[in-house]
């Protein structure tokens, strides 16, 4: 008999309730249950970054989380980030500087990115660098996402003024 | 890959958590942050008929000053600890260490308990517990005991735990007065497990020589390895950049470091003379400065 238990959680605002089993991880409900597709599954083992999303305010890896565990929790996916079909001044800026090439990171890059813009508006590139350190992208170098970063959060400044 | 089937628990305090792992135990694996456990069961490298999880057990969740000690309750985060203004005021080696410990994210999640239960000998938290003579408290059926970080960690991912016990709280030592700390880690990327890691204590007396060192390194063998002869050799010395040269060439000879994917054990020592030198330079530096 396989170990089920019931969640509730809110994706992006939204509730959810499900049965899942006891070893199904979180990147796989969200991206096989809820079919939020946009969380990235790379390496399953807290690796890459690609699954990284906001967890009750904290970004987490959701290939190092049980769904079962998520009970209860607000939960934020790279598909929160856009508001009324308008697209986060992160997620413009990636596109702008070409901070993406194959696209798999980006997901990751976006959540740990808005998490760190939030804690520190202003970033050195230094700054960033360490910031995005646990996100791997095998495309780009990175210099291109480091200043899709630096530009967001210049975006962003001017938006909040 | 996909874990293996288990049962989950989610006990909402210690004792339902103890009685648990004591029902189950040695079957039975208590889940702390999941940031090392987690990666074993999606390998399938670690499998366990029952996973008892204890991220609902908030009463592990603390940070407190207890008769000269700082007491962390086992569940506290790494993100926690690391911001804790209590933990910078009196044990900044642990918050400098903290930093190297995985990535914000993994920290957000990851434990201080669990860092230390698990026992990764390339892990940081390991190594700060050690130089700073931690005790570490575990609960089992037959009750509480007290554990010294230099009995704990028994081997790679091995600890003097038993299979029905869990680590509740550890308790580290406040630094003296005249005390200077220093954490130092080479790895390949900000964040990853240490080539070489170096916790160092220096404190001084009166006359400025050194009263006493402390000295643990990570990646330097199958456990936490304290350099007890390099100690030695600096206590009652007169602090120098030579004395601290030849304290890292010491350290470097008591070390025992694997060879790996990453690093030569050759290699290892090369990196831990250097470190353990530039460790107790800058501890003796912050000795002397006050902080």
């Amino acid at each position: 008999m396989a170990d089920m238990h019931a969640i509730r959680v809110t994706v992006n605002g939204l509730p959810y309730e499900a049965t899942v089993e006891s070893r199904l991880l979180l990147a796989d409900f969200l991206r096989d249950h809820l079919g939020l597709v946009g969380t990235h599954l790379g390496c399953e083992h807290g690796v890459c970054g690609a699954c990284t999303v906001i967890l009750n305010g904290r970004t987490v890896r959701s290939c190092l989380v049980f769904a079962v565990q998520a009970d209860g929790a607000q939960i934020m996916t790279v598909e929160g980030l856009a508001r009324d079909s308008q697209f986060h001044p992160l997620q413009e800026a990636f596109r702008d500087k070409q901070g993406l090439q194959c696209g798999f990171c980006t997901p990751g890059m976006l959540m740990r990115a808005y998490e760190f813009l939030q804690e520190n508006p202003n970033p050195t590139e230094e700054e960033i660098r360490e910031a995005i350190a646990g996100n791997l992208c095998r495309c780009t170098g990175y210099q291109f996402i480091v200043e899709a970063i630096q530009d967001a959060a210049a975006r962003m400044a001017v938006a909040s003024r | 890959m996909k874990p293996a089937a288990f049962t989950y628990f989610a006990p909402s305090s210690l004792d339902q958590a103890v009685s648990l792992l004591a029902d189950h135990a040695p079957e039975a694996k208590p889940l702390a942050g999941g940031q090392s456990l987690i990666p074993l069961i999606n390998f399938r490298l670690a499998e366990s008929r029952y996973l008892i999880d204890l991220n609902r057990i908030s009463e592990l969740s603390y940070i407190r000053e207890a008769d000269g000690t700082i007491a962390i309750g086992a569940m506290t985060r790494q993100f926690e600890a690391e911001r804790s203004e209590l933990v910078s005021r009196t044990i900044p080696l642990l918050t400098e260490a903290l930093r190297f410990t995985g990535h914000p994210t993994i920290r957000h999640r990851g434990t201080v308990g669990g860092a230390l239960a698990h026992a990764d000998p390339a892990a940081e938290l390991p190594a700060v517990a050690v130089a700073l003579g931690a005790e570490l408290v575990a609960r089992g059926p037959a009750g509480t005991r007290t554990i010294p970080a230099g009995e704990f960690f028994l081997g790679p991912l091995s600890t003097a735990l038993a299979p029905d016990e869990l680590l509740v709280e550890v308790r580290i030592p406040q630094l003296p007065p005249r005390a200077g700390w220093a954490f130092l880690e080479l790895s390949r990327r900000h964040g990853d497990f240490a080539i070489v890691g170096v916790a160092a204590v220096i404190t001084l007396a009166p006359d400025g020589r050194v009263e006493r060192a402390s000295l643990a390194l990570c990646g330097a063998g199958p456990k936490p390895v304290r350099a007890s002869r390099a100690e030695a050799a600096l206590a009652g010395a007169s602090p120098s950049q030579e004395r601290f040269r030849e304290a890292g060439e010491i350290a470097a000879q008591e070390i025992d470091p694997d060879s790996d994917l990453h690093a030569s054990a050759y290699y290892r020592r090369r990196v831990a003379t250097v470190l353990v030198r530039r460790a107790l330079a800058e501890a003796h530096r912050r000795a002397t400065e006050g902080r």
